[in-house]
């Protein structure tokens, strides 16, 4: 090897070793194999000798400039290494800061138990219909057979707006609208607020019902039976005990008060369940004939069942929520307990 | 109904005990509410008699007594006690006797002088919450009985909550028919003798109103003893019935309505005037009943009268005037059936409720008149004598409650109940209901006693047969039911979506009142029509709101007054708004921000939201539906002018308001801080686009930015509006990324920067199609909008 070439290898590895960064031993690779590079141009001055030298020679220059490139590459995954580790260490961070950004908020516990309750029947293709909440005393009262001055009238403390328009003290008048317009085979579950003139620690003036019924030919008590006990199991996810005692719905015949072993206790006996065992949750019963007549359809060809449930009272079962009236305050640190 | 239980097992005593009693009266229908003891427990207390009694030599209040209890020799006992005297009976407790409380009675001395037991008071039996001096017994009470079995206190209280159907079982008798039937045991009703006629004196009654009263009985009881008490076993069975004693007279009419369920009112004979009439009332007419409260009557009203005025409240509760007091002597007792239909409704409309009323107007029996008046003859002669004058009754047959036969057809009770029962079976059940019962061919044709006024239909007798059986002995079938596949309607969108979606970006759900406060509907929403309740809970839950944001605010406050500084809620549900006369119940959505954008977080300034954080999640929700809306600056009464937006439809509808609560509302409201409000319809955000494919274009789409140089008071919607009035199909996206003012922008101007993207189906855009397109927009906003490009 020529002193000169000699000198260059050493100068242009000198270069790579004092190379900082990727950029710079980019630099110098150019500066000595690019186009007019020094190497490149020890090449080109081989066409001026001998082709007996230049042979020699070509093997002379190709083992520097084959050096040069090693020593390059070796140097180059050296910085790329080395950046790698500076940007790994410069981007570390702590990950157990919390996230940033939006809150989820939540869906207040009546909907939500609203929504597990109608999820259960729409799954079996009850269909879900509303109603007016400022209803005539027709549809609230009259067709359901609660004729004027009925005593069970009195069982419902009823806000008035005059004497024929109140608010609905109960979400059966859905019943009636749904009978009016459509013919069976009906399966509805009617969810809504509904009224009572009243307020007290276990009354509140607003509340929110679940009305069902199901109207069409053959239609049993032991139908209704099932389907209240399927749907309080579903409702709670266990087998829960229930128990159907005769009671009086002036729109039902034969009616019936439905009670559930307490989930607080487990039926043995606590303030909740007023040391019974059981807790009443639903009325229900087979729909009176003179209901039926109301909305002209016939008893004798179809029958049903209607059942009618307090949404606050089965959240508060489900949630073990103490007081109604913590539903309607709106505080925050309430409604944030049920996402 | 309450009722004591020793009572009722008089009548009917079936082998059980009392926790089994109420279970099978709950199970029956008869929902026992609660048993309470009919005393506090207590033990060692007997009857005694003050034999002497001398003076304590240390102490002036009290009393030296000798009681015999009983013992063989009488007990030395010191009393403090100002009613006792000597040859009083009183209950007296033993040394080693326990009194409620767990009061343990012991020898003691009182200021030196021995005693060996205690004089009670009906306090300290836990008999009364107060008494003043002891408790005194019947003159003929035997010596040394224990209190308890004297006064049968071993006794419980069953409350039980009755339905409106069952009339029949408000009373004891009512009650043990129904037990004897659930247990298989014979129930009669003791027969009562009547009474002879002791002389002949009677009123004279006439009524006017048959149907309403198709039968009045009354008699003349004569000299009876103003100064009887009513017996101790009477005032107890009372007691237990949650009555109070109030006279003998009184006492024995209450305890017939017990005993039988049939009202009857006592008049003060020499008060009257000529004969009773049973009629109904002049319009205006006024009557001053025993509550002390003075009504005017309408004519609806059926009155039992003289021949000079109203006496009573027929069925309802008796005039002041004509009642029995401590020196009436002779009485003229009453005992009519008035139909259920006269009586419905009459006490609640002079805001009355009374024990007459509650039975009347669900119905007596017809039938027992005649006996609940001998009955209460007998009590009243035995306890305050006098002689008994011979029956009046005035009967309309035709007017009598009909008790038709109900056919009970047997394929009915199988495709109902779904059980199959014995012929025998179901004709026992009725049997010992009372109904009469004969075979027919589908089944029976069963007729009810006059006691039963709710069964009138096939569905009726189903109940009882359901509820003789009992309901948990009945199948429980699973539902097989006739479906359909369900629908899947995508025009619209479901509401839980849109809910969800506000959940998801921070808004907590609430629900709040559908009635308000007055004072906040007027300052929300002046302008719209509210409904008044008749008769609210209170002026704070007194109108309906026409608008979700009055309960939204309340709610905020709440949490606000609670350290909450950053509060997002949202409501659905209805409004109510009077337009044109008519209600409208509209469904909405309404919502409410304040605070901060995000809840406090590190690495993160804070920010206090603002009109476009808000406008955010409302262009969210509008993007789940692909329905486009318009914003629109409008004045809303609620709402800062400058800050409130209008949302309007395609069609021109209007979607509903998004703006930031008037300041001069917020300082009056007690708000620190600003709140921004929304409020949409459901029915047109819900509003669905069902997706429609367009190709997509292979070809490279191209972005060209201009700078616009507007008026102030050139909005951005005016500026995106002229550009699509040009409807170029090339463009393809308009956005905004820029509005400045300042330096380079004269005053009263602002510049604002918009992105175009044109893109064509048929060939890449070259710089001068697009140039044509951007001069033909700049003419377009130039004239529209006066905008200028910027330099």
């Amino acid at each position: 090897m020529s002193a000169t070439l000699e000198d260059l290898l050493a100068q242009a590895l000198q270069e790579l070793a004092n190379s900082q960064d990727l950029n710079q031993l980019d630099q110098v690779r150019v500066h000595y194999l690019g186009k007019k590079g020094l190497f490149t141009l020890q090449m080109k001055e081989l066409g001026k000798l001998d082709p007996d030298q230049r042979r020699e020679a070509g093997q002379v220059i190709n083992q520097a400039k084959n050096h040069f490139q090693e020593t390059l590459e070796a140097k180059k995954q050296a910085l790329q290494k080395a950046a790698l580790q500076q940007r790994l260490a410069s981007e570390s961070i702590d990950v157990t800061l919390p996230g940033r950004g939006q809150q989820v908020a939540g869906l207040h516990p009546v909907s939500r138990t609203l929504r597990r309750i109608v999820k259960i029947f729409a799954g079996v293709g009850f269909d879900v219909v509303e109603g007016p909440e400022i209803e005539d005393d027709y549809h609230n009262f009259g067709a359901l057979n609660i004729p004027d001055h009925h005593p069970a009238r009195a069982m419902h403390d009823t806000f008035y707006f005059d004497a024929h328009t109140v608010l609905r003290t109960h979400t059966s008048p859905v019943q009636i609208r749904v009978m009016e317009t459509q013919r069976p085979p009906l399966k509805v579950i009617a969810p809504g607020r509904v009224y009572r003139c009243d307020s007290d620690i276990t009354h509140t003036p607003m509340f929110h019902q679940v009305e069902g019924f199901l109207v069409d030919s053959g239609v049993s008590f032991a139908d209704l039976k099932g389907v209240v006990y399927e749907f309080l199991s579903a409702f709670f996810e266990k087998d829960i005990q229930v128990r159907f005692r005769p009671s009086y719905f002036p729109f039902t015949e034969p009616s019936a008060e439905v009670d559930i072993e307490c989930v607080m206790c487990e039926g043995k006996g606590c303030r909740v369940c007023g040391h019974t065992g059981w807790l009443e949750v639903m009325g229900c019963g087979m729909i009176h004939p003179e209901v039926f007549k109301s909305v002209g359809i016939s008893n004798e060809l179809y029958s049903g069942f209607a059942f009618g449930m307090g949404v606050e009272r089965l959240a508060m079962l489900r949630y073990g929520i103490n007081d109604l009236r913590l539903f309607f305050e709106n505080d925050l640190k309430f409604l944030q307990q049920f996402r | 109904m309450q009722l004591s239980e020793t009572w009722l097992r008089e009548l009917v005593n079936p082998p059980i005990s009392t926790a089994e009693l109420v279970e099978q009266l709950t199970m029956a229908g008869l929902e026992v509410d609660s048993v309470t003891l009919a005393a506090a427990d207590f033990s060692g207390v007997v009857v005694g008699e003050v034999l002497s009694m001398e003076p304590h030599p240390d102490a002036d209040r009290l009393r030296v007594c000798k009681v015999e209890v009983g013992t063989a020799e009488p007990l030395q006992i010191v009393c403090g006690a100002s009613n006792v005297r000597v040859g009083l009976k009183i209950p007296a407790a033993l040394v080693g006797a326990v009194l409620p409380g767990d009061f343990k009675i012991k020898k003691s001395k009182l200021r030196g002088v021995e005693s060996f037991g205690m004089l009670c008071s009906e306090k300290e039996l836990g008999l009364a919450k107060d008494a003043e001096g002891l408790m005194e017994l019947p003159a003929d009470s035997p010596v040394g009985t224990d209190i308890r079995d004297y006064l049968s206190l071993n006794d419980n209280m069953i409350e039980v909550d009755l339905t409106p159907n069952r009339a029949d079982c408000l009373s004891v008798e009512g009650i043990a028919r129904e037990v004897a039937v659930l247990n298989r045991l014979d129930f009669k009703p003791e027969h009562v003798t009547p009474a002879l006629a002791a002389h002949q004196e009677t009123l004279a009654v006439a009524v006017e109103a048959a149907e309403y009263c198709p039968r009045y009985t009354g008699r003349l009881i004569k000299n009876v003893n103003p100064n009887a008490q009513t017996p101790l076993w009477m005032q107890e069975r009372l007691r237990r019935s949650g009555l109070r004693s109030l006279g003998p007279l009184v006492d024995v009419t209450n305890y017939v309505l017990l005993e039988m369920g049939q009202p009857l009112h006592a008049f003060d004979a020499d008060k009257l005037t000529g004969g009773i009439q049973v009629r109904l009332a002049q319009a205006g007419e006024k009557l001053s009943l025993l509550n002390d409260q003075e009504i005017v009557l309408d004519n609806e009203t059926l009155v039992i009268a003289d021949d000079s005025r109203a006496l009573a409240l027929a069925g309802v509760m008796g005039g002041s005037e004509s009642a029995v007091g401590d020196t009436t002597n002779n009485i003229f007792l009453e005992c009519a059936f008035f139909s259920p239909e006269t009586i419905m409704g009459k006490a609640r409309r002079y805001g009355l409720h009374t024990d007459s009323s509650h039975r009347f107007e669900r119905g007596v029996d017809p039938y027992l008149q005649s006996r609940a008046l001998e009955r209460s003859t007998q009590l009243i002669l035995s306890i305050a004598g006098g002689s008994a004058g011979p029956v009046t009754e005035v009967k309309t047959e035709t007017a009598l409650p009909k008790r038709l036969p109900v056919l009970l057809r047997k394929q009915q009770v199988l495709d109902i109940l779904c059980v199959e029962l014995e012929d025998e079976v179901i004709v026992d059940i009725f049997e010992r209901l009372g109904m009469f019962v004969e075979t027919s061919e589908e089944g029976w044709q069963i007729t009810p006693p006059g006691f039963r006024f709710d069964i009138a239909i096939e569905a009726d007798l189903i109940e009882e047969v359901a509820r003789i059986v009992g309901y948990n002995n009945l199948p429980q079938s699973e539902l097989f039911m006739r479906s359909e596949l369900s629908k899947a309607p995508e025009a619209m969108l479901e509401l839980d979506r849109a809910k969800d979606l506000l959940v998801d970006r921070g808004y907590q759900e609430a629900i709040t009142y559908s009635f308000v406060d007055e004072a906040i509907q007027k300052i929300i929403a002046p302008d719209d029509q509210f409904i008044p309740l008749q008769n609210p809970i209170s002026s704070e839950l007194a109108v309906m709101r026409t608008t979700l944001w009055c309960g939204l605010l309340r709610a905020a406050l709440h949490n606000i007054n609670r350290q909450h500084s950053r509060v997002r809620l949202f409501e659905t549900g209805l409004r109510f708004v009077r337009r044109d006369g008519a209600i409208h119940q509209q469904k909405m959505l309404a919502g409410l921000a304040i605070g901060d954008v995000y809840a406090e977080q590190w690495g993160d300034k804070g920010r206090a939201i603002d009109f476009f954080d808000v406008k955010a999640d409302l262009e969210a929700l509008f993007a789940l539906t692909a329905i486009a809306v318009r914003f629109e600056a409008a004045n809303h009464p609620a709402l800062h002018p400058g800050q409130s937006a209008q949302i309007l439809s395609e069609s021109g509808e209007n979607v509903g308001w998004l703006g930031m609560l008037h300041p001069l509302f917020e300082k009056q409201l007690d708000f620190d801080s600003r709140v921004f409000l929304f409020e949409l319809d459901q029915d047109l955000l819900l509003n669905k686009a069902i997706p429609a494919f367009k190709p997509l274009s292979k070809l490279p789409s191209v972005r060209r930015d201009m700078a616009l140089i507007i008026d102030e008071a050139v909005t951005a919607g005016q500026i995106v509006d002229a550009i699509k009035s040009c409807n170029e199909p090339m463009i393809q996206d308009i956005m905004i990324f820029d509005v400045y003012r300042g330096s380079g922008v004269e005053a009263g101007c602002k510049s604002i920067a918009l992105g175009l993207v044109f893109q064509d189906f048929s060939q890449t855009l070259t710089d001068s199609q697009i140039d044509a397109i951007f001069s033909k927009l700049l003419a377009a906003l130039a004239d529209k909008t006066n905008a200028k490009l910027r330099d």
